[in-house]
């Protein structure tokens, strides 16, 4: 789209070539966790509680033991006690101890779907009966799903051993606010009071489901020498090892796991539930192990997005300048500890120029499914409230709600909340896009509205490991420890052959699992393209320094008297003056010329940059029915350099239609007993591709210099506007602001209609 | 270990003795229900007898001006018979609200009928319409009028032995018309929070003389509601009539509060539906009068 600032001529970054995993994906060939057998493999399965909060009194496993064809039980006691230990493996932080028991409960279950014990079984069928001959004794306990009414007084208490974190000095009590996450600096409340113009809103949203079509499932196989393997599908397969060796107190490198095709995660496959608990059954039954969980186990089992609580004030001048901004939330953190609330501070506000300024998270444990990351985890929530109060205040003021940002928009060098400066972020450029975008001025017909919203996400680098070797006929592998989830090794092949200026097809990229390649974080932060694409870079980079020196020996000049160009190197002096060697002539010598040639590239990326996004959506509204229809939708967004434009569009739409069915129906829904009530995409409404409009895409490139090619994540950043802009949008249409999601029709009726 | 025997029989009456050798039997017509309830663990039968194999269980039959579905035609069927969608465009529409492309190339109306779900989208369609079911069992065939089949949410007055063989649709009257609109959050894959079906026939002038109305999801099952076809009968279907219509819809509208939608909001859409759909049939009716 727009020019990068520096314009490079690249010959691959930037084209469109097709996934060397496409045929695969397409023709129903590719591996995803669930299609995985194993020789004498076992059927697992998991009994989990039918209460909200209750106590574990006893689980006698006796008769399902007995059940012919079952070869193994297991229960939280089978796990190892464990020290607290916080883990960093990804997209947030957890404890492992609550890790453990949330693969299997210890002591108490916490919410309805709670794994309580396992068996492991000759089918199926026997594995599901044997569940039903496991007697468990329960002592409900009362439970608490709400984030105020948790915080209450004489709430029950989840953990006697959590007082909140972030406080000083330390609580003397337990309770369910896990932690409080702080930042602002100056006076608020002298700058809101003397604020020419203010607006103050409550906005609520409940819990949402990342929902990846592929339910989690695994296959482990522990021997008794120690040593094990697991198959499965994850956002990490470095983080499952980590996290399964930690839960069950054995070395790492005993384990190696095995990356499947991933049917989507979106944050929600950080972390591990089915492992642990497949490797002791496997342990006890001397076979192999397959744990699958039904789509209605990953609702009520698997972390979903924090609900969440957000009161939101926003000060003005008269001209339009934000003076102030406080935002005070509470996130639903579920059964454990969870840590959505330091991601929700910081990107609250940041995209603004704001002198005064308090931003307050708390995390608020309840009797929920322990929430886990969900693209751009935490920020969504905090900025449809900061989003949809700019829209309002735009109308206080009666400025355009785009010139509005544009006026407050946060460059390089503005201090984040943090009080850090920001880097070359392109919130700016974005909203100027959108602004001459055909879309901001194009008419609208009957019962229709406009919005607009801008929001971002931080992103981030990390450690990753490349390999890049050169096969005897010069054609190249890449192998990395990143799952491919949105074309990863389209780009990682693009950025190689780009560096060594060879035809895409000459570069074949592969997943690595965990014992063939060095450690790498999750595929997840938007990380991805950016820190396993700098190892990409520099181990290609490597590989064509070791060819450069191979083909100086062979032709007996000194390494400097070469040159690369043109994917071959070119002889400068001597004899060979002129000629040339491609990879394929120096591959084929080097085993007679110094070995293969092949270079890992281990690093912790650096110099991650922040992804900004402007999005407009124009709605329908039914003023019958409530109905909202999405009528057209641009998302605008920051890109740093597209590697691969089709997937960086492909997230962008992806990342909206998420947002759009966050804005519009999706929701948990519980019964007053405290269970889940719609544990299934029936009534748990994602939106369907009628639901939608075709989204546009448009790439903003305003490049990373830390990056050799320029790259910014793009993944998470464009669920961040959507929520907003709809509501927005809703309330150009119909004149109500609605603070509550979803925005289901009942709800917009009832909206329209006060009078019933 | 439950198991379930599969058979497929030939004939009618071979249904009929599978089904009476076992109360727990279960006819299986496209099985998009019943697959997915047996799946879950909420119905296990000792027995699934597939009716696809029986001859002229599948197929639209036209009887003089009139229509015979067999109980086993899928509902994708319905929209390629061309005369059926002209003469009964309402009920087509309702069979094809069902599910997705997938789903409806398996799913069946008699299976929607039988499954006696309250939202089930074909049945207020086809209660407007007036259809008839043909019924096998063990005394031989007998007719009954589609909305005596569901008396509660699961259940069907189908006794012990009987299946639908077929869905009888009247001809189409001359100057008649029908519709169905349901309400829902999602535009397919959804069901119905309230659904309601009008037939209704004009006269020269644009006259109604007759009209039926009934809804879906306001009740433990299809509703057929005599006063909001009456509030329409000897009006052009003005302001007045539509209003009449609305109220007299909502007063027989009892829905419960659930996860897809509350009583207040559930009534209102009754009245909204019900007088968009009077209004598409009048058009239909009126185009062809
Ligand atoms: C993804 C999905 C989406 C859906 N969306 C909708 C929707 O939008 N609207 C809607 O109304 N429904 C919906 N359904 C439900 C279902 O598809 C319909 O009810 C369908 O019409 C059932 O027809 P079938 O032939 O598949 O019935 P089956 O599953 O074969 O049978 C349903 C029940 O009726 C009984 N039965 C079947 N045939 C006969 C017969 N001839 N005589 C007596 N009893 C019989 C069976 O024993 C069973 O109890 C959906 C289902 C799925 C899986």
């Amino acid at each position: 789209m727009n020019a990068p600032e520096q314009m490079k001529q690249f010959r691959h970054i930037g084209t469109r070539p097709i996934r060397p995993d496409g045929v695969d994906k397409v023709t129903g060939k590719a591996l995803y966790s669930p299609d995985f057998k194993a020789p004498g493999m076992l059927w697992g399965a998991i009994l989990r509680s039918p209460h909200p909060h209750a106590r574990i009194l006893s689980i006698d496993t006796k008769k399902a033991e007995a059940l012919p064809g079952v070869k193994a039980v297991a229960t939280g006691k089978d796990l190892p006690t464990l020290e607290s230990l916080v883990m960093h493996v990804g997209e947030g932080a957890s404890d492992i101890v609550d890790i453990s028991h949330n693969c299997l409960a210890l002591g108490k279950a916490l919410y309805e779907g709670h794994a309580v014990a396992a068996v492991a079984a000759t089918s199926p069928e026997i594995a599901r009966e044997a569940l039903g001959l496991i007697a468990v004794e329960y002592e409900e306990l009362p439970f608490v799903l709400g984030l105020e009414e948790a915080l209450a007084e004489g709430a029950p208490v989840l953990h006697d051993t959590v007082f909140t974190k972030g406080v000083d000095p330390k609580p003397d009590k337990p309770s369910n606010a896990a932690m409080r996450v702080e930042m602002g600096k100056g006076d608020v409340e002298g700058a809101l009071a003397s604020a020419a113009a203010t607006v103050s809103g409550r906005y609520t949203l409940e819990p949402v489901h990342q929902g990846y079509i592929e339910p989690h499932a695994c296959v482990a196989s522990w021997n008794g020498d120690g040593q094990a393997q697991i198959w499965t599908s994850s956002q990490g397969h470095f983080a499952v090892r980590s996290l399964t060796a930690s839960v069950l107190a054995i070395p790492q490198a005993d384990i190696r796991v095995t990356p499947l095709e991933i049917g989507g995660g979106f944050g929600g496959k950080t972390t591990i539930y089915l492992e642990p608990v497949a490797m002791v059954l496997s342990k006890k039954s001397g076979r192999p192990v397959r744990l699958a969980m039904t789509r209605e186990e990953v609702f009520r089992a698997t972390g979903p997005a924090p609900g969440a609580v957000i009161d939101v004030r926003l000060g003005a001048d008269a001209d339009g300048a934000l003076v102030a901004a406080d935002v005070q939330f509470l996130y639903h953190s579920g059964a454990f500890t969870a840590n959505d609330a330091g991601a929700g501070v910081s990107s609250a506000i940041g995209h603004y120029r704001i002198a005064n300024t308090r931003v307050v998270g708390t995390e608020v444990l309840c009797n929920r499914p322990a929430a886990k990351a969900y693209r751009a985890p935490g920020a969504p929530q905090v900025n449809f409230a900061v989003e949809s109060a700019m829209d309002e205040l735009a109308g206080k003021l009666g400025i355009d709600p785009l010139d509005l940002r544009l006026k407050n928009a946060a460059a390089e060098g503005d201090p984040q909340t943090s009080g850090l400066p920001w880097g070359r972020i392109g919130y700016v450029e974005c909203l100027e896009a959108a602004k001459a975008h055909p879309h901001w001025s194009a008419p609208l017909g009957a019962h229709q509205g406009r919005g607009v919203a801008g929001g971002y996400w931080g992103n981030y680098g990390g450690p990753s490991t490349v390999n890049v070797s050169v096969a005897e006929d010069g054609t190249i592998t890449v192998a990395t420890g990143s799952p491919d989830i949105g074309g990863s090794r389209a780009s990682m092949a693009i950025m190689a052959a780009e560096v060594l200026d060879v035809p895409y097809e000459q570069v074949r990229a592969v997943v690595a699992d965990t014992a063939s390649i060095g450690v790498s974080m999750v595929t997840g932060g938007s990380r991805t393209t950016f820190a396993t694409g700098m190892a990409t870079v520099q181990a290609a980079e490597e590989v064509k320094r070791l060819l450069c020196e191979r083909a100086a020996r062979m032709w007996g000049v000194p390494a400097d008297q070469v040159e690369w160009r043109s994917g071959a190197v070119a002889c400068l002096a001597g004899e060979a003056q002129g000629q040339t060697l491609s990879a394929a002539a120096i591959a084929g010598r080097s085993f007679h010329s110094g070995g293969p040639i092949a270079a890992v590239a281990a690093l912790s990326a650096q110099g991650w940059l922040p992804g900004f996004g402007v999005h407009i959506c124009d709605t329908e509204v039914d003023p019958e029915t409530g109905h909202v229809r999405i009528v057209r939708y641009t998302a605008v967004q920051d890109v740093g350099t597209a590697i691969h434009p089709d997937y960086v569009e492909g997230q962008i739409q992806g990342g909206a239609a998420q947002g759009i069915g966050w804005a519009l129906n999706e929701a948990y829904i519980y019964g007053e007993n405290g269970k889940l009530d719609n544990a299934g995409f029936l009534d748990y409404r994602m939106p369907v591709a009628s639901d939608l409009p075709m989204i546009e895409a448009v790439m903003v490139e305003v490049p990373n210099p830390a990056h050799p090619y320029g790259v910014k994540g793009v993944g998470e950043v464009p669920i961040v506007p959507p929520l907003a802009a709809v509501a927005n949008a809703i309330h150009a249409a119909t004149g109500a602001r609605l603070k509550d999601l979803p925005m289901a029709p009942d709800r917009v009726y009832a909206a329209l209609h006060p009078q019933g | 270990m439950s198991s379930t025997v599969y058979h497929a029989p030939g004939t009618v009456e071979d249904a009929v003795a599978l089904l009476s050798a076992d109360p727990t039997a279960r006819p299986l017509g496209g099985g998009t229900d019943l697959i997915v309830q047996m799946r879950s663990g909420r119905l296990s039968p000792g027995a699934v007898i597939d009716l696809k194999r029986i001859e002229g269980m599948s197929g639209v039959r036209r009887v003089g001006d009139a229509f015979a579905i067999g109980a086993a035609t899928p509902c994708t069927a319905l929209k390629a018979n061309a005369g059926l969608a002209a003469a009964w465009p309402g009920v087509v529409e309702a069979a094809n609200l069902i599910g997705s492309v997938q789903v409806r190339n398996r799913a069946t109306m008699a299976g929607n009928l039988c499954n006696a779900s309250p939202a089930a989208d074909s049945v207020p369609a086809l209660v407007a319409a007036g259809a008839v079911c043909v019924i096998a069992g063990p005394s031989g065939l007998r007719e009954a009028p589609v909305e005596a089949i569901p008396v509660s949410p699961g259940k069907t007055s189908l006794a012990p032995g009987e299946f639908v063989v077929e869905i009888r649709l009247p001809p189409r009257p001359a100057g008649g018309g029908d519709a169905y609109l349901r309400a829902t959050p999602r535009t397919e894959m959804d069901i119905a929070v309230v659904g309601a079906g009008v037939s209704l026939v004009l006269d020269g002038e644009g006259t109604c003389t007759a009209a039926r109305v009934a809804l879906g999801a306001v009740g433990p099952t299809v509703v057929l509601v005599e006063e909001a076809g009456a509030a329409l009968v000897g009006t052009k279907l003005g302001d007045d009539a539509l209003a009449a219509l609305s109220q007299a819809v909502q007063a027989a509208s009892h829905p419960i509060d659930d996860k897809r939608g509350t009583v207040s909001y559930r009534k209102a859409m009754a009245g909204v539906l019900a007088r968009r759909a009077a209004l598409i049939a009048a058009s239909r009716a009126g185009a062809k009068a």
